[in-house]
């Protein structure tokens, strides 16, 4: 959530596109997904599952 | 969620005729990614984060390490040797590159971040492909080393400045990227492995061949780099003096051990609260990586009768080793967020104190159940992570965000020691109670006391923390409220 504040120093306000802060927590999080995934199911192991 | 001062970003209350040509290019560089107002922050913690998940492969390098052995014909020694070089060269590049990472700014940390670990994997690729074990060294352990350390500080200033409301979160988020990068590593190395090499399987007894993991090598190289390099696109530092709308930066000095002052890396080392910090880092890491170390044979020797025979299976020991990586990576975040309400000397308070008293438990009782072995380990190796990832904000608090990035490279020194003397005095403990194989938990005692040694030297440490003398802050231009001089703030 952004609130565009008038710039003092020439710079128009901007709107980040929702998009690309979609895109780049996907890019982190599907991979760190995979790797928890991973990482529980052997774990599991521990506990005999 | 953003809004900007009347100040110019990077030369807070300066007027152009005060600018000098080397402020002027400082003020370019900062200018060239001090993003316009309205820029939504939730884009940076993904932007580190690109950066330490794949960095934290660092902690990922046991799934190769016997394919390396048995290809290079070495002994185990000779191959861990790249991990400690790596490790050696993270806290060093971190302590020497760390001003340049401030005056340089995010963007141009993480860039050469990328191009250190990325080349890193290629030299090694070819040093493994060509038996060259010394183009290993260089490669990894060296060039990659100075990317791992780059790569680590680059981010952290940049989101403390982002989240001034926030700090413990927003360093959190990052710091478990590197928890999580080993998570991610390990799986898709034996995937890697087994696809390039038809013969291994990824099961207990099969081991990939040289090639399979100069390919491996080859791969990450080039995924980690585009990961790194989209980071790097994204990150922008905020304008000098932005702030998050609603949060009153006045409510930061209510707080104890909070300054809105600025202290510059060249004196912070001078103070010693960065020495009471580097004790409390040393100490907690150390004790940390006491079990981190052992992690797979200690729950096996911990329930090993007197035949010799354990009750805890192989595959449950790994599962063991994957407990730990979840609550390193959990804690991180957990905690460090956590200290935001509770403040952070009262989190390494817990992180020291109560880890303490947990280990006096695992070294008495914690050979009488599995379940009781397990839950004390994960909460000690929470605080492990949490310890970490804390820091920064705990630096922030003390010495401002000026060189925050600088000072935390220079605090990095005892990740390294600690990397050293954490598997020493364990080793060295085992060592003299007997061979591996046969070891109970009573033969683990000296050590688990000794790190309670350290726990104990670490929470003093932090009882002493106070906040710095003001002889260590900088001096602030005339009208320029909480921040230092233009000559000195310009630079990133």
């Amino acid at each position: 959530m952004s609130t565009p504040a008038p710039s003092q120093n020439g710079q128009r306000p901007v709107h980040t596109p929702t998009g690309l802060i979609a895109f780049a927590w996907t890019l982190v999080g599907v991979p760190l997904a995979y790797g928890l995934y991973q990482t529980v199911r052997t774990a599991l192991d521990l506990f005999g599952g | 969620m953003t809004g900007v001062t009347g100040r110019r970003p990077g030369l807070p209350g300066v007027r152009p005729a005060e600018v000098s040509p080397w402020q002027c290019r400082a003020s370019w560089r900062a200018s060239a990614s001090s993003p316009a107002p309205g820029f939504n922050r939730w884009l940076i913690p993904p932007a580190a984060l690109a950066v330490h998940l794949c960095i934290g492969q660092a902690y990922a390098t046991s799934v190769y390490k016997t394919a390396l052995v048995e290809d290079f014909q070495v002994s185990q020694t000779a191959i861990g040797i790249v991990f400690s070089i790596a490790i050696v060269m993270l806290g060093l590049s971190a302590a020497v590159f760390g001003t340049w990472v401030d005056r340089n700014g995010p963007r141009a940390a993480m860039f050469v971040s990328a191009i250190c670990w990325s080349t890193g994997f290629l030299v090694g690729a070819l040093g493994i492909a060509t038996d060259q074990l010394w183009l290993l060294y260089l490669g990894y352990g060296v060039i990659g080393g100075i990317g791992l350390g780059i790569g680590y500080i680059s981010p952290v200033s940049t989101l403390i400045k982002w989240f001034p409301d926030r700090p413990g979160l927003a360093t959190g988020m990052a710091i478990m990227g590197f928890g999580g990068g080993a998570l991610i590593a390990s799986p898709l190395s034996r995937q890697l492995m087994d696809l390039y090499d038809p013969d291994y399987d990824g099961t207990a007894g099969t081991v990939p061949g040289g090639n399979a993991v100069a390919l491996l090598f080859l791969t990450l190289g080039v995924v980690y780099l585009f990961f790194m390099l989209f980071g790097a696109t994204i990150i922008r530092v905020p304008a000098e003096g932005w702030k998050p709308d609603g949060w009153d930066p006045s409510s930061v000095k209510q707080k104890a051990l909070v300054t809105t002052e600025s202290v510059s890396a060249a004196n912070a080392i001078k103070t010693p609260q960065f020495w009471l910090l580097w004790i409390v880092l040393f100490c907690n890491v150390t004790a940390g990586i006491g079990i981190l170390e052992q992690a797979s044979p200690m729950i096996q020797d911990f329930f090993r009768d007197d035949a010799g025979d354990s009750s805890v299976a192989l595959t449950a020991a790994t599962g063991f080793v994957g407990v730990l990586s979840l609550f390193n990576m959990a804690g991180r975040f957990v905690w460090s967020s956590t200290s935001d309400f509770l403040g952070r000397k009262p989190n390494y308070m817990i992180y020291l104190g109560v880890g303490l008293l947990l280990y006096i438990g695992l070294a008495t009782v914690g050979s009488s159940a599995t379940w009781l072995f397990v839950i004390l380990a994960a909460v000690i190796i929470s605080f492990y992570g949490g310890g970490f990832a804390t820091v920064p904000a705990y630096l922030r608090d003390l010495f401002g965000t000026y060189q925050v990035g600088a000072i935390h490279g220079r605090l990095l020194t005892a990740w390294a020691a600690a990397g050293v003397a954490g598997p020493l005095i364990v080793n060295g403990v085992l060592d003299t109670q007997g061979e591996p194989g046969t070891l109970q938990a009573g033969d683990y005692r000296p050590a688990l006391f000794i790190m309670v040694g350290l726990l104990a030297v670490g929470f003093v440490a932090n009882l002493l923390v106070k906040p710095v003398a003001a002889k260590w802050h900088e001096p602030k231009a005339p009208g320029a409220e909480g921040a230092p001089t233009p000559e000195r703030s310009a630079a990133r």
